[in-house]
């Protein structure tokens, strides 16, 4: 089975910095990037959505990608 | 899950500090009324003063933002005025429990059909990290800057004991747990209440170290201090001590207050 | 062909306000019992689920304040009704429902203070709370009925101007009016005038809650009707939403203070009685006390004294410009009140002290007598 794959994105205009994406998410998706919280690698994300609903500024979105299964 | 279209996107981002829990609550509860398929015209969001006073500014729906302590009274007119509202009264452990604590064991003891969502962060955040009355003993604050000489109130056994339909306490960490006791509390019929233990970085957490001082740390502390109802009643209040006991407190199906009313109705035209 | 049947009713004045309110459209009522206004509750809890309406008996009187403003924003019209120190503690919610601009009705039926007081005396002590209870500046309308009629006939005018302007009205009657029990003619349904609050018309994106319009009264839409908007006691703009913006800040409270003070010509009635320019002794009186002025004015004139009565029926906005219109030629003024003089210094000031002004107070919880006016009429 092929591994899902999802986007991530930090809204950095909402983000306050205060790195519990960072912490809290298992694959290390997240990197303090100066002031904000950014995207290291999305290749990693599992799709747990703990940093999307920890995030208490709304600032993180994580979508499923729609993969076809021959590419 | 798309939060955006239940904000107000203009008066974003909101107030609360970095770190603070009370934006995964609001999210929280975004997402239930998200699954409950909810519309929006039907949603009234009450709220008093303080921290949490601030949520009803940024959801789209009818919102109020009360006098300090009297949501809950707003609230019980609203619903009675036009009871096909899902009212929704989010409030804080000062708020509801110091200023507005009797309006919070009236609304449970006659069991009105209304849902209030307690951010519990233990302190009185907005004017600055006053003792509230969630502060535990001994902890400080900036009204006790050498320990708080009172006890702490338990939100939610006060609200099971003064008659609520449901009551479930979490903690902003567990957002899986909060998320399912949020939907149970929408869908009771009758006063149910969500108390949500909050982080508090910029007062509770720079002045009681034992919690770290970073929003993230105080989420971690409450993971690790967290005590499941179930397992907490073979435990000694001395075990218990710090722990933040979780769970479902209450549910069952009594009468609500319009329920109760109707029959006042019939009685009147016999 | 007969005449229709006309209602006639012996009843009391918190009676009266009770049914006054049903009449006017009232469907939600919240209350504490406190002496002497408990009989309006007593009433209301008897008649408001016959006619579908809700009667809550809540916990405190800040509760039934806050209550009555929810149910407004849901649509109801809304009462409560208290006494001197519940209206105290309702002073706070009272000023969010002036700031917030929610139509609502209390009622304080007058008793001895300060404190606890004299619960079961009549008192007219709460004139000036009724003004400047609550912080902040704001307009406030306040009308005093002086018997049963005329508490049923204020009532709905409470409720018409509550509508009208969005905002709260108080109904300041008093011990002695609230529990006197006469004559009262109860009009008919379809005769009464039922002023309703004035709905949005333009789509929900366009609907500003607190728009400065011509009228200075922005229409109101109920929660739960399309329009979804923000709600707050926080000084905020036509949006609704908070401001701390000095200008927007200052254009808000001038609306909300104008919407009062320009329409004082429509919300003022003062009843004027054998007022001329033959008369020699003005009565300003409002209330219980206007009754005992009434009788001792018939009596003075009847000894042919030259003396006339006006009855402040608004008390707040003050009736300044129709104080000033009754002076005609009179040589003196006198003001009867259950107070210290709260009235009688607005006189003063309304009057410019141009002549002389003769205070007429108790505050020992009893009414004050006609014969102790007419004393002061013919030798004070």
């Amino acid at each position: 089975m092929k591994k899902k794959k999802f986007k991530v994105v930090v809204k950095q205009e909402w983000c306050k910095s205060c790195e519990i994406c960072v912490q809290i998410c298992p694959k290390k998706v997240f990197v303090m990037d100066h002031f904000y919280s950014s995207v290291r690698d999305s290749n990693d994300c599992i799709g747990c959505l703990q940093c999307e609903k920890l995030c208490p500024d709304f600032a993180i979105t994580v979508t499923p990608i729609e993969t076809n299964d021959n590419e | 899950m798309d939060y955006l279209q239940y904000l107000r996107k203009d008066k974003m981002p909101h107030i609360w500090c970095d770190g603070c829990g009370h934006g995964i609550i609001l999210k929280s509860i975004l997402r239930t009324i998200d699954t409950l398929g909810w519309e929006k015209d039907n949603i009234a969001l009450i709220s008093g003063i303080g921290c949490s006073g601030r949520t009803p500014g940024y959801v789209d729906f009818n919102t109020l933002h009360t006098t300090h302590g009297r949501a809950i009274a707003f609230a019980t007119g609203l619903k009675l005025a036009n009871p096909k509202l899902h009212v929704i009264v989010v409030t804080g452990d000062g708020d509801a429990t110091a200023i507005g604590g009797n309006h919070f064991i009236h609304a449970a003891r006659r069991n009105l059909d209304i849902n209030v969502i307690v951010f519990n962060n233990r302190i009185y955040g907005m004017t600055g990290g006053q003792c509230s009355p969630t502060t535990p003993t001994l902890k400080k604050s900036t009204t006790t800057p050498y320990g708080n000489p009172d006890s702490a109130f338990d939100i939610s056994r006060l609200a099971e004991a003064a008659g609520a339909s449901y009551v479930a306490r979490t903690t902003t960490f567990h957002v899986a747990k909060m998320d399912q006791y949020i939907k149970a509390c929408f869908l009771k019929k009758g006063f149910s209440v969500v108390e949500a233990y909050s982080n508090c970085p910029t007062s509770y957490g720079k002045m009681n170290k034992e919690t770290g001082r970073r929003g993230v740390d105080m989420l971690l502390y409450q993971k690790d201090n967290m005590v499941p109802i179930e397992k907490a009643k073979d435990m000694s209040d001395e075990e218990l001590q710090g722990k933040l006991v979780t769970g479902v407190f209450v549910d069952r199906n009594i009468p609500d207050y319009t329920e109760n009313y109707s029959i006042v109705k019939q009685n009147s035209k016999k | 062909m007969s005449e229709p049947k006309k209602n006639i009713k012996m009843i009391q004045g918190n009676t009266a306000c009770a049914e006054a309110a049903i009449a006017a459209g009232c469907t939600f009522f919240a209350g504490y019992p406190i002496t002497p206004s408990t009989e309006i509750a007593e009433v209301l809890s008897y008649r408001l689920p016959m006619v579908g309406g809700n009667f809550i008996q809540m916990e405190d009187e800040i509760a039934s304040m806050g209550a009555i403003i929810g149910a407004s924003l849901g649509g109801a019209k809304a009462m409560t009704a208290t006494s001197g120190p519940g209206f105290s503690l309702k002073q706070e919610n009272l000023g969010f429902a002036a700031m917030a601009e929610i139509p609502c009705v209390v009622v304080n039926v007058q008793r001895g203070g300060p404190s606890t007081g004299l619960p079961t005396h009549v008192a007219q002590a709460d004139v000036m709370q009724a003004r400047w209870g609550t912080h902040g500046d704001h307009p406030i309308i306040a009308l005093c009925p002086t018997s049963v009629s005329d508490t049923y006939r204020l009532t709905l005018r409470a409720f018409n101007l509550s509508e009208k302007y969005r905002t709260p009205v108080i109904l300041l009657t008093d011990e002695l009016i609230g529990h006197l029990t006469e004559k009262i003619e109860l009009p008919e349904p379809g005769s009464i005038e039922i002023i309703n609050r004035q709905k949005p018309t333009v789509s929900p994106e366009k609907y500003l809650p607190y728009e400065s319009t011509a009228s200075l009264v922005p229409p109101m839409a109920n929660f739960g009707e399309g329009y979804r908007y923000h709600v707050t006691g926080l000084v905020h703009d036509e949006t609704g939403f908070p401001t701390n913006d000095s200008d927007k800040a200052a254009l808000m409270l001038a609306r909300l203070n104008d919407k009062i003070e320009k329409n004082r010509d429509d919300i003022v009635e003062v009843e004027e009685i054998h007022i001329d320019y033959e008369m020699e002794t003005l009565i300003i009186a409002y209330g219980s006390s206007a009754r005992s002025a009434n009788r001792a004015m018939i009596t003075a004139r009847e000894e042919g004294h030259k003396v006339g009565l006006l009855v402040l029926k608004t008390i707040w906005p003050f009736p300044e410009k129709e104080i000033q219109q009754a002076m005609r030629n009179a040589k003196k003024i006198i003001v009867p009140e259950l107070n210290l003089g709260q009235i009688a210094h607005e006189v003063e000031w309304a009057t410019n002290r141009r002549i002389p002004i003769i205070k007429l107070n108790r505050i020992n919880g009893e009414s004050i007598k006609p014969s102790e006016i007419h004393k002061v009429i013919t030798q004070g």
